[in-house]
């Protein structure tokens, strides 16, 4: 496997072991020579200083020979015409892009790029998530939504603490998955204890969702 | 005939400016304010002020409603995004663009995009002109 990274800023140099590790074939294009030079001392790999979105710079890294381009500077015109440059001229079939605007992901698809990595909403919905509430994570909900996965990260606050299972007072229609605790996973049985800091995975009908949570967390 | 120019330079300016004094519809887009001192006194069109490339500043200046799309800023790049937002995903039906680097013309390869290169026509009109001279 053959990648070509355009951009990227200290990124590039994780991705770049990361990948070389794994012994694909790392190229990395970049606009900062000083930064080129760091690269070119601590990587194994084609380091070109260049701009990416240049015919003459990716032909110097024989993007003809290679599988995957990765755009991922901070302008987004840039990272467009580099994936549609890649695509067009020298077939690689493999496009990656990040988007800033994340108004562009849309427009990015449209244009031809295979996958978009839009940071901005990432972030944002990361942060939404976790903001809303804290130690409840939904992750997973099966069958349009009938049946769902979550994960309640037991605080020192809950009333479950301590008790075993089978004293729980849990409605029906609740199944424990397992229990997570620190790096070991508990397949639960009517006597295991459940102490604070555990991560209980439970599967439940969505209508019983907010029931179970209350008597895990001890929030309503 | 509704015109959209993309970016206001010399070459910006110029066309818009002259094709508003034969009386057509002209919208500028800029991002800089100051650029908008080189229209002509005549200049009845609009100015839009803000970066092509995103999205709100082209529905601000009604890309959905343009006959012809002039794209001439000094970034091939933003250029070949504008011209394919503009051909690509709101169908303009005539789009026209000005690439400052002749090499990046491929992009537009298989596109329904009029394409100009004031270095490939300096070159070609004076290669023309070298051709006539030694045939004297």
């Amino acid at each position: 496997m053959r990648i070509i990274i355009v951009g990227g800023g200290k990124v590039v140099y994780h991705l770049a072991k990361n990948f070389t590790a794994k012994g694909y074939q790392v190229v990395i294009i970049n606009k900062d020579k000083e930064y080129c030079d760091i690269l070119a001392r601590d990587l194994k790999g084609v380091i070109i200083h260049g701009d990416g979105s240049q015919p003459a710079t990716l032909r110097e890294a024989e993007a003809n020979k290679s599988d995957i381009i990765l755009a991922l500077t901070s302008n987004d015109p840039d990272n467009l015409f580099i994936c549609q440059l890649a695509q067009k001229e020298f077939g690689i079939p493999k496009t990656f892009s990040i988007v800033n605007n994340p108004d562009n992901e849309e427009i990015f698809k449209n244009l031809g790029v295979e996958t978009i990595f839009n940071t901005t909403k990432l972030i944002s919905l990361l942060i939404e998530q976790r903001v809303e509430v804290a130690d409840v994570n939904n992750l997973l909900s099966i069958e349009e939504g009938k049946v769902s996965i979550s994960q309640i990260h037991l605080q020192e606050t809950s009333p479950v603490l301590g008790k075993t299972v089978r004293e729980l007072d849990l409605p029906h229609d609740i199944v424990f998955g397992c229990v997570i605790r620190g790096d070991d996973v508990l397949i639960p049985k009517g006597d295991t204890k459940l102490l604070e800091d555990d991560k209980v995975l439970i599967i439940t009908l969505p209508e019983k969702q907010a029931e179970a949570f209350e008597v895990l967390s001890g929030e309503e | 005939m509704y015109v959209l120019v993309i970016g206001c330079g010399r070459t910006g300016s110029s066309i818009a400016s002259l094709l508003s004094k034969q009386g057509e519809d002209v919208v500028v887009v800029d991002r800089n304010k100051s650029s908008f001192r080189k229209l002509s006194a005549k200049f009845t069109g609009f100015t839009v002020l803000g970066d092509a490339t995103e999205i709100e500043v082209l529905e601000e200046s009604k890309l959905d409603k343009t006959d012809l799309v002039v794209v001439t800023t000094d970034d091939d790049n933003v250029n070949a995004m504008v011209a394919q937002i503009a051909s690509e995903i709101y169908e303009v039906e005539k789009v026209v663009v000005r690439i400052i680097d002749p090499e990046k013309k491929v992009i537009y390869k298989d596109l329904d995009v009029m394409t100009m290169s004031p270095t490939s026509l300096l070159v070609d009109n004076l290669i023309g002109q070298i051709g006539n001279w030694s045939k004297e």
